[in-house]
């Protein structure tokens, strides 16, 4: 009965101070010491935006790297796993690579909230493996060297004589052994290599990195339900609660009548919680939380509620209307978010104006875990478990709404049931604490059902977007102009700016690189009413939808083929630099650019792989086309061709073909499974996704009203293409770029099959 | 007062008769292989095995359950190398993981009735099953190579 997250109880007695020394006593083989000074990028081979996170990176081998007098290699993990394989796999894999260890016998062990320890921790912006690629290698190999060190003290030979191969370092002369775990002791004595002195494997000498083969940690344990997640943590005595929360953004409760809810058998106790302050950021919504002997008895004890709302001024927020506010902002100039040339004059000159619009709705996550925390009092201290994309924020977070110092919590991450952007936000990590401070310190569970997950998300803006493309008398593309309006991320943060922020503008609207001579990007006025959140892939996913849309649709004005005239508008290849033509300094990905430049050559690439794997061009029947698109987000270049068959308005989608340049590929087996699922979520956003709000309350509960794709829709095949490079091509990002091209190349395929253009999503029945 | 199996074991629940199984191993059994997903049997995460028939454990009330025998994930076999285990390991299915017991607990309840599916038939049987990272053309191949006992 009771359970306690055994992974990161684990992670616990071997990486916190007082654990370490109680593990050295017990097994005398630990190299861990976490006494050691930071050491942040002091390494890097090249330079990363790594260096620019809260509390950067971190290449300590002390910090992250035990050995047992067994010869067992924990290595820490200490960004969150929420499934694609980066946080619990791909950088423990890289340490083991270079440490020469056998991945058998290694246990990845997860790390607490502390970044001061573990350097930054936030989870999203596809950022794990570019930025730890480095620091994780360096890891592996300063402790390699170590136990290389020890070997040839205790042998008494020459350094260059012995060498680490397989978790035992050998004497090449005489062909003697040591194994790993005899020499624990010994190499954790040493001090960690000069960062000039380190010595990194050659890539042709890799056991796992850049194979595939290594399964996710979590495999055995997800298959036989032993994996535990936020919604599994069981602690004892614990009480379950959940908690009505107002239906309006911003709404208070005006009075509550809790009488039956509390004669439920079962419930214990109803808390009344406190608005959330004028900017949101993660802060708990407020409402009325019932807490409980069991998840049921809460369900049903917040079910004889009888609350009656204050909701405040965001109950006029209402889709239809907004939408029309959107549209009408985008028919009108906006603020100059990138200017080259001059737009105006081209437009006014051409011989020829293309125009269209597109609309897109608020998107929510649907992480299939929805969200869940425990909080409680442990020995003067505070505890949480909560599975979170932000282990150390959501520590700093916890404090701040407890009052307490940041020392004082521990957070525990559990395994992620899906993150997509939702569990960056640790809104029910604060309700778990407040609740169990209500009850003294009592552990506490918040439960969200399907419909508090839905109702009340961060959820992905509300988009309408214009173009006009003015064509030269030889139908040469002269001016392009892009008006853009959509409430910004930042007002969740902040008081609302109304038009995006640098990171929103970064995302595929201001870097659009179009070989076009005149170029104006503008944003038009929206207020924010729901909180805004990223969602996998942020404003890229509806920037491609809209932009990659608008190529295909002027190709068909000119009757050209959609791939040439793509490739055509985004030119030779080259270097394309937006810093000097923009408004707001330009956003890389928080990359420098000299790293990760917007490299036309590798766009080009990745649609030209797509179309040929895709067999381009070949004769389709009735009912079937293919749909091309091409986008560069987080740094890496992806393409989609989507094959697609309309038969009485219903899709059906036999193959899909995305190229990924990702740079040099750490775990392609790992890649394919995120592209896979990227085009099974860009899928559901195309053809269901709609977030909508009736009198400022979400109308949308389940997976009734907000479907998701299934099995028997989902595409039967996607082939994933990754484009090889050597190592020094620097990675970059893979689990949100797969999505933004699909959608405009379903759509373009739906064109193709069908005539029918679709400028508004969801497709929904559209096509019916 | 109900009696029933679960995972072999006798058990006696004497409490609200309305509470649905899902809660029931959860959070009085800890038994938490059994995932909730939507409490409204839309995804299939917390499907479980009643008397060999795959259930949605969050609609199913504790009063459907006298003498019935429920068989979860942590019960599908000993070690954990039900074929279907062993196959959605090979075909590195899961990526969050989250609904992959309520997943191989339909998909090994298919394959009992149904030992050599189609695809039209892995498709209808799985489809009440949603794997929000979008898993399904590992899914598929899993099934279709646990049916072939590969």
């Amino acid at each position: 009965m009771t359970k306690f997250n055994t992974h990161t109880k684990i992670a616990i007695a071997n990486v916190s101070r007082r654990g370490l020394l109680k593990g050295v006593a017990a097994t005398g083989g630990l190299v861990l010491a976490a006494q050691f000074p930071i050491v942040s990028g002091a390494f890097a081979d090249y330079p990363t935006g790594a260096t620019e996170m809260p509390n950067g990176t971190v290449n300590n081998p002390k910090v992250f790297i035990s050995i047992g007098s067994d010869g067992t290699v924990s290595i820490v993990a200490a960004r969150a796993e929420m499934g694609n394989g980066a946080a619990r796999t791909a950088l423990p894999m890289m340490v083991a690579d270079e440490l020469e260890a056998d991945w058998k016998r290694v246990r990845v062990v997860q790390g607490p909230g502390d970044e001061r320890t573990y350097g930054n921790q936030d989870t999203d912006g596809s950022r794990s493996v570019r930025h730890w690629i480095q620091p994780m290698r360096q890891c592996g190999a300063a402790a390699r060297m170590m136990l290389e060190q020890a070997a040839a003290t205790e042998w008494k030979v020459e350094l260059a004589e012995v060498e680490a191969k397989d978790h035992e370092v050998v004497h090449k002369p005489s062909g003697r052994k040591l194994s790993y775990g005899h020499l624990a002791a010994a190499a954790a004595a040493l001090p960690v290599p000069a960062a000039d002195k380190l010595r990194l494997k050659d890539a042709g000498a890799f056991r796992y990195i850049g194979k595939g083969t290594t399964p996710a940690y979590d495999l055995f344990d997800i298959t036989t339900g032993k994996a535990v997640y936020g919604q599994d943590v069981i602690l004892p005595g614990m009480k379950f609660a959940v908690i009505a929360r107002p239906p309006v953004l911003g709404g208070k409760v005006a009075s509550v009548d809790a009488s039956a809810a509390l004669k439920v058998p079962g419930v214990e106790k109803v808390v009344t919680l406190p608005p959330p302050p004028a900017v949101y950021k993660f802060a708990p919504l407020g409402g009325v939380a019932v807490i409980a002997s069991n998840t049921w008895a809460a369900l049903k004890g917040r079910d004889a509620l009888k609350i009656t709302w204050d909701d405040g001024p965001n109950k006029s927020y209402d889709s239809k209307a907004y939408r029309a506010h959107l549209e009408a902002a985008v028919k009108q100039p906006g603020k100059v978010e990138r200017n080259v040339g001059d737009v105006d004059k081209a437009l006014g000159s051409a011989a020829r104006v293309i125009t269209r619009e597109y609309y897109a709705p608020h998107l929510h996550h649907a992480t299939m875990e929805p969200p869940a925390a425990t909080a409680r009092m442990n020995e003067g201290r505070w505890e949480v478990w909560a599975p979170v994309q932000s282990p150390g924020g959501t520590r700093e977070d916890v404090a701040a709404a407890l009052s307490v110092t940041t020392a004082e919590i521990t957070l525990y991450p559990t395994l992620l049931g899906g993150g997509f952007g939702r569990k960056s936000k640790c809104d029910f990590a604060i309700e778990a604490a407040l609740l169990s401070r209500e009850l003294g310190g009592t552990p506490v569970k918040v439960v969200w059902t399907r419909e508090d997950d839905v109702r009340h998300g961060f959820y992905h803006t509300v988009t309408a977007e214009r173009f006009e493309a003015g064509l030269d008398a030889s139908n040469n593309v002269v001016g392009w102009r892009h008006r853009s309006a959509s409430p910004s991320i930042l007002s969740t943060f902040a008081p609302d700016p109304k038009h995006p922020f640098f990171i929103e503008l970064g995302m595929g609207l201001v870097d659009t690189p179009f070989n076009v001579p005149n170029i104006r990007v503008e944003s038009g006025e929206a207020q924010s009413h729901v909180r805004i959140g990223w969602f996998r892939s942020v404003n890229n996913v509806v920037n491609a939808w809209a932009i990659q849309s608008f190529v295909a649709e002027m190709a068909n004005e000119l009757g050209k083929d959609p791939k040439d005239f793509l490739l055509e508008l985004i030119g030779p290849p080259r270097i394309v630099d937006p810093r000097e033509q923009v408004t707001t300094p330009w956003w890389n990905y928080g990359e420098p650019f000299q790293t990760y430049p917007v490299d036309t050559g590798r766009l080009r690439n990745v649609a030209e792989l797509a179309a040929r794997e895709a067999g381009w061009g070949k004769q389709l029947p009735k009912g079937q086309g293919l749909g091309i698109a091409a986008h560069r987000s987080f740094v890496t270049y992806v393409a989609s061709v989507v094959h697609v068959v309309v038969d009485k308005g219903k899709l059906t989608i036999p193959r899909v073909d995305t190229a990924i340049d990702c740079g040099y590929c750490v775990h392609p087996e790992r890649v394919r499974s995120q592209i896979e699922g990227a085009a099974v979520m860009g899928l559901t956003l195309a053809k269901y996704g709609a977030i909508t709000v009736k009198n400022g309350a979400v109308e949308q509960s389940n997976f009734n009203d907000y479907p998701v794709v299934r099995i028997d829709e989902a595409p039967v095949e996607v082939r994933t293409h990754i484009v090889e490079h050597a190592i020094d091509v620097p990675p970059s990002g893979v689990g949100e770029p797969g999505m933004p091209p699909f959608a405009p190349a379903l759509c373009n395929a739906i064109f193709a099959a069908t005539g029918k253009r679709i400028r508004e999503l969801p497709i929904g029945d559209q096509l019916v | 007062m109900a009696n029933l199996r679960v995972n072999g074991q006798e058990r006696t629940y004497d409490g609200d008769p309305s509470m649905p199984l899902l809660w029931y191993l959860r959070d009085e059994l800890g038994l938490t292989g059994t995932k909730f997903g939507c409490g409204a049997a839309l995804c299939g995460n917390c499907t479980v095995h009643v008397n060999g028939e795959a259930v949605r454990s969050c609609v199913t009330p504790m009063s459907e359950l006298g003498g019935k025998s429920v068989i979860t994930i942590e019960g599908l076999s000993a070690k954990g190398d039900h074929p279907v285990q062993v196959a959605w390991r090979d075909n590195r299915v899961p990526q969050c993981g989250y609904c992959q017991t309520g997943q191989i607990m339909q998909a090994a309840a298919l394959l009992a009735k149904t030992p050599g599916p189609t695809d039209a038939q892995i498709a209808e049987a799985m489809a009440g099953n949603i794997c929000r990272c979008g898993c399904y053309q590992r899914i598929h191949a899993a099934v279709r190579a646990a049916a072939r006992g590969a």
